[in-house]
């Protein structure tokens, strides 16, 4: 497939996803405030923290407020991250390719950024979050489903996965973060009921808790942080997410199962290696936060890689390609 | 509050001029018959219901153009007005044999003027006509696209007059574009009256993608056993960019832009993730002068260096070919029935609209007496820009565009105000007449030309305008083409 078209498909998914994990976040961090009487801390701060876009915010809005984090997170277009910007996005990625996916997909992703258009118009949207953030998942879920359903299988969706779980490892690793800061940040003496109210909540906001309950029954934190990181099945646990896009890293690159012929698919095989053999305890003592750090910053070597293998534009063709476009070209020419 | 009670043709004024619904005596033509019982039966708000329905249809399948730049909020589905436009079968089957006619005489002169100039050598059409043409294109000299094929994408301008007679106001030789409207139309329409769409006998218009990948793998470059065919856009900017990307998926074809080509060991190549793949046949989207940095505007940033030279070279077919602007060109249009005649030896089955041709001296002289009377249009404009309508205009205007005449005759034609025929057209609640024309879509493959049986309807929504641009505040309706009686076969694109 055209090269364009494979980014686009890569960013059309990433944002998409982005989009989501944003509701999600946002979603179960104001359910979250409900439920503690909240005396330390600043958690708006925390919430707009993780997103990593804190600069922007300040500058912005300065204090953050209830009213101002969910302005920034969900329909303020200057937000680099917001929903709205978000599905702006997707959507933009999806028109420049809509050649390339099915019509409902492309149906759906604009009835999904129409949707969230609509709301940020309406200003009670602010208040009534719960059900606009409730709109946004399922929007999304549609749209996984239409696209699981409705693109071949091929090149093009596998661009398309890669991007997503990328995406989602990612965000899931912002959002162990950000709830980790939260109850760290909570005096010993709160007790464990609060403790297990923001691990419930961390578990609720990637849609885990009945799942962990299944796997782990009891809530406890390194059983937690093990299952959203490190558990093989669960589709946004950490290590799933790198498994998949490993998978289909391989089959966009072509390359038979054992062997690693790019750059980005030995990048990112090192990095499931390490999820599929880590112990959570080790990575609990050497500290979460730099964990987490790093995680990030290899996922974004893994972006630049897929970017320079396969999207960047490039003056001469690789020696391999040479070769097969000067042996059509003497076809060609012979005939 | 919308009234529930029944739309009212009664109050229907069909007006001074040919009503495509209604006769002189306010009676239902045949071919509208079911349409205007049903509709007569629909209490209005409903009407209106099923119009809102019909455009949350569009605005959610996406079929937005941008109207300033490309800020999101900023997009708008082209208004459309679910009141159908429908012609009867034997209407279609002179329009059709028109368009053929028109299409096979217009390509075999382009062939002609890009080779030895016959019909110049022969006088049957002035010279310096041509040869004044800013859209001539020198770099498309003595060209040979595959299968002789220049105008393989076309779109007519149809509108009728008072009497119901169908004229052929332009052509679109170069890169028509609303084919797309057509089918999503139609679309939305079976949604909004499937009762009255099943009972019409409405001949299909889904066939027109795979016909237009069966003309463009026909003109493929010689000795190309399965050729790669793509579409090439300028960009999402692009105002017609949804139709680009609507060809290119219901083709199943790349969509492409310049930045993912490249020409290199005489071949055009695109950029894919697995290195560069060939490609033979390319349905531009770009003009002429945009398509090739090397020989034309060097400062095009849409195009593709060092095309020209392939498509010189037959290693790749380009659909239109560069170089059928001119006959697109309004003072060429007024001898298209002199090409006809020159070409095929036939009288044009559809007229043209009375054209005074400014550049000759007796007819400028009466164009600037009568300009009051006339419509000015300038010779390479479209759009509906560039254009006087003289008995609407102020004086000043018409005494500036009188001076641009005198100044510049060669760019300049007129022709008389024409009553456009009125179609019933949904404003607020109630039906009102609004002018409108025709694009028919026509094909041309080598072997056969092909007519898509339905075409644009285009409806100046303002009260009184004539002028249907969508840039200018025009709308579209869904155009029904009727199979004729006793027509079994009602097959998509019978060729002809």
């Amino acid at each position: 497939m055209l090269s364009r078209s494979a980014e686009a498909v890569y960013w059309m998914s990433r944002y998409a996803e982005r989009a989501e994990n944003v509701a999600r976040f946002l979603d179960v961090s104001l359910q979250v405030m409900l439920d503690i009487p909240d005396t330390r801390g600043d958690p708006w701060n925390a919430i707009v923290a993780a997103t990593g876009d804190d600069e922007e915010f300040a500058k912005r809005y300065g204090a953050a407020t209830r009213d101002s984090v969910v302005r920034f997170l969900t329909v303020d277009a200057g937000s680099p991250n917001s929903i709205l910007s978000c599905l702006q996005l997707a959507r933009e990625n999806a028109r420049s390719i809509r050649e390339a996916i099915s019509s409902e997909m492309w149906e759906q992703i604009n009835k999904w950024y129409l949707l969230v258009r609509d709301a940020a118009a309406n200003p009670a949207t602010i208040d009534d979050t719960h059900e606009f953030l409730a709109g946004v998942k399922e929007a999304s879920h549609l749209f996984v489903g239409v696209t699981y359903l409705t693109m071949t299988h091929g090149e093009a969706w596998h661009f398309g996965r890669l991007g997503r779980v990328l995406e989602r490892a990612d965000q899931t690793s912002r959002i162990i973060d950000a709830k980790e800061a939260l109850i760290h940040a909570r005096p010993h003496d709160t007790g464990d009921s609060l403790g297990g109210i923001d691990l419930s909540a961390l578990l609720r906001s990637v849609s885990a808790l009945e799942m962990y309950r299944k796997r782990h029954g009891r809530i406890e934190h390194p059983q937690v942080i093990e299952f959203l990181m490190l558990d093989k099945w669960f589709p946004r646990s950490i290590r799933h997410c790198l498994e998949n896009g490993h998978e289909s890293l391989k089959l966009v690159a072509g390359t038979p199962s054992e062997a690693a012929s790019t750059r980005p698919e030995r990048m990112l095989g090192r990095l499931k290696a390490e999820y599929e053999y880590a112990v959570v305890e080790e990575i609990l003592a050497a500290g979460l936060h730099d964990h987490l750090d790093r995680l990030q910053s290899k996922l974004n070597d893994v972006g630049a890689a897929i970017f320079e293998a396969f999207f960047a534009t490039r003056a001469e063709p690789v020696a391999e390609e040479e070769q097969q476009v000067k042996s059509a070209a003497e076809a060609q020419a012979a005939q | 509050m919308l009234a529930n009670r029944p739309l009212d043709f009664a109050s229907y004024e069909p007006g001074p001029f040919f009503d495509e619904m209604f006769d002189a005596r306010s009676r239902p033509r045949r071919a509208y018959d079911i349409l205007a019982r049903t509709l007569s039966g629909l209490p209005d708000a409903d009407l209106v219901r099923r119009q809102r329905a019909a455009e949350r249809a569009l605005l959610h399948m996406g079929i937005t153009f941008n109207v300033y730049g490309h800020e999101a909020g900023a997009e708008k589905i082209l208004p459309f007005d679910l009141v159908p436009r429908i012609v009867p079968a034997d209407d279609w089957a002179l329009i059709e044999r028109g368009l053929v006619q028109r299409t096979r005489a217009l390509n075999l002169f382009i062939d002609d003027i890009y080779h030895r100039a016959r019909i110049l050598a022969d006088r049957a059409i002035p010279a310096e006509i041509v040869e004044s043409a800013t859209s001539l294109l020198p770099g498309a000299r003595g060209l040979d696209p595959p299968g002789g094929v220049w105008i393989h994408v076309s779109g007519t301008d149809l509108i009728r007059d008072g009497d119901g007679q169908y004229y052929v106001l332009e052509d679109n030789l170069r890169c028509p574009s609303g084919v797309s409207y057509v089918l999503h139309n139609r679309q939305v329409m079976k949604r909004t009256f499937p009762k009255v769409f099943e009972a019409s006998r409405v001949r299909p218009v889904d066939a027109y993608p795979s016909e237009l990948l069966r003309v463009l793998q026909n003109v493929r470059p010689r000795g190309v056993a399965s050729p790669n065919v793509v579409v090439l856009t300028p960009g999402p900017y692009n105002s017609a960019y949804s139709e680009h990307s609507f060809l290119a998926q219901q083709m199943g074809v790349e969509l492409v832009e310049a930045r993912d080509l490249s020409v290199r060991d005489g071949f055009v190549w695109m950029r894919t993730t697995r290195g560069l793949a060939r490609v033979d046949v390319i349905y531009r989207r770009i003009d002429d002068v945009f398509i090739d940095p090397k020989v034309f505007r060097p400062d095009s940033m849409v195009g593709v260096p060092g095309l020209m030279d392939v498509v010189r070279a037959g290693r790749v077919a380009l659909a239109n070919a560069p170089g059928t602007g001119v006959a697109d060109d309004k003072v060429i249009y007024a001898y298209v029935p002199a090409i006809i005649r020159y070409y095929l030896g036939e009288d044009a089955i559809l007229p043209n609209v009375p054209t005074f041709v400014c550049s000759d001296e007796k007819q400028r002289a009466h164009v600037i007496q009568n300009i009051d009377k006339l419509v000015v249009k300038a010779a390479n404009e479209s759009g509906g820009y560039g254009m006087l309508i003289g008995p609407q205009a102020s004086a000043a205007e018409r005494a500036t565009f009188a001076d641009r005449i005198r100044a510049n005759p060669r760019d300049y034609i007129a022709q008389p105000l024409l009553a456009l025929s009125r179609a019933p057209t949904l404003v607020g609640e109630h039906l009102e007449g609004r002018h409108v024309d025709l694009r028919p879509y026509v094909l041309h493959g080598g072997d056969e030309i092909f007519v898509l049986p339905g075409g644009l309807t285009r409806v100046a929504l303002k009260r009184g305008s004539y002028v249907v641009n969508s840039s200018q505040g025009g709308g579209t309706k869904d155009t029904w083409v009727l199979a004729a009686r006793g027509d079994v076969s009602d097959s998509p694109g019978a060729p002809c």
